[in-house]
């Protein structure tokens, strides 16, 4: 079968091919199929981020191609560092980053727990819960700004009904105090599901022997939870931590969406202010080495997330 | 904690990758902390210290 798959193979080469690579050695021949793919990459992803970092140490504007570069130093950076506003920026992103990392590992971890125990409908319930996962931010953003309508959204008239407020008195996106909340709340109902399915793997993949012997030795459930079910499960909520940390850490289609990092810059988050720097103030050589630092604080954390992941492969 | 110093003494991947971790934890949690204008100002070449080390440590034997 292999080799009548490899005659049609040869059989199909054109003969001008054929001559050219004949004569090479299997290590060639695989450079030669690997070449293109390398290629790409170098293209489009290494050959921009050496030119970020390049651009980094400059006062270059991309609005005025034409004016005189000059090397900056470490300028950028410093500017950077010493800026009040992005340290502002990095809070309010920070506020955003703990929060969700808090509310959907509890709330994801509850559902996987409940979603692990059989009962009827178990799927459909699945299916619903991770619906929201899949939809594009854009359209979240979008009937969000809807549900958070004062006078017409369902959200304030939930928060209403429930508390006796009257609906039209607070604005989720229009206030400062309530619109890092707003956010907060859209993404972790977009991805909660997302902690849910990486926790349910984690539960799943827990012997039932080992609750059995528990049993035996007269384990109540609460000790059974604390000594087991957490501690095989926590490889997983690292790994969910982890992820959605780095994922939030990058948020900006949902945020803009949604209050556009107002009011003022209350949700203005890193990538945003980025985005600001870069396409509406023109500062690029400014916003490259924005773009650089959190790179490095991406690929750090990503680091870690590579090393969790290879402790959960090795259980 | 002795293993622990163990590993640094004898450069062991597992040791090393940990003191880069904390580095690099270290420096995400002053870039974003609300106390210090100072740690925020420090925090990215910590961080770039940790990830760097943490490329080079990943090399070293388990």
């Amino acid at each position: 079968m292999l080799d009548s798959s490899i005659e049609r193979a040869a059989r199909a080469t054109p003969p001008v091919v054929a001559k050219r690579i004949q004569g090479l050695s299997d290590r060639a021949i695989a450079w030669l199929f690997v070449a293109p793919s390398i290629f790409l990459l170098l293209a489009v992803n290494i050959f921009p981020l050496i030119w970020t970092i390049r651009l980094s140490f400059t006062n270059f504007r991309v609005n005025r191609p034409n004016a005189e570069v000059s090397f900056v130093g470490l300028k950028n950076y410093i500017n950077i560092l010493t800026d009040s506003d992005v340290w502002l920026t990095m809070q309010a992103t920070a506020h955003f980053l703990i929060w969700t990392i808090v509310l959907q590992v509890l709330i994801g971890f509850a559902l996987a727990y409940l979603i692990n125990k059989k009962f009827r409908g178990n799927d459909m319930w699945t299916t619903i819960i991770v619906l929201p996962m899949m939809l594009s931010p854009a359209v979240v953003g979008n009937f969000w700004t809807f549900l958070y309508q004062p006078q017409i959204g369902l959200f304030n008239y939930a928060v209403g009904f429930l508390t006796g407020t009257d609906p039209s008195t607070f604005s989720m996106i229009g206030d400062v105090p309530l619109a890092p909340w707003a956010i907060v709340i859209v993404d972790t109902w977009m991805w909660t599901p997302f902690v849910m399915l990486i926790c349910l793997a984690g539960l799943r993949s827990i012997p039932g022997s080992i609750y059995e012997a528990a049993e035996c030795d007269r384990a109540s459930k609460w000790r059974q939870f604390w000594t087991i079910t957490i501690p095989l499960v926590l490889p997983f909520l690292m790994l969910a931590i982890l992820f959605r940390g780095i994922e939030n850490f990058k948020m900006f289609d949902l945020v803009v969406q949604l209050t556009g990092g107002g009011p003022g810059s209350t949700t203005e988050l890193t990538s945003i202010n980025l985005k600001r720097e870069a396409f509406e103030k023109w500062r690029t050589g400014y916003a490259s080495a924005y773009a650089v630092i959190l790179f490095v604080t991406v690929f750090g954390l990503a680091s870690i997330y590579v090393k969790a992941l290879n402790k959960v492969k090795q259980r | 904690m002795t293993e622990f110093i163990r590993g640094l003494r004898e450069l062991r991947r597992g040791a090393w990758e940990m003191v880069a971790s904390v580095l690099i934890a270290l420096g995400v949690f002053m870039l974003m902390q609300p106390f210090m204008l100072s740690m925020f100002s420090y925090s990215f070449i910590v961080t770039l210290v940790g990830t760097v080390m943490f490329i080079i440590v990943s090399h070293f034997p388990e």
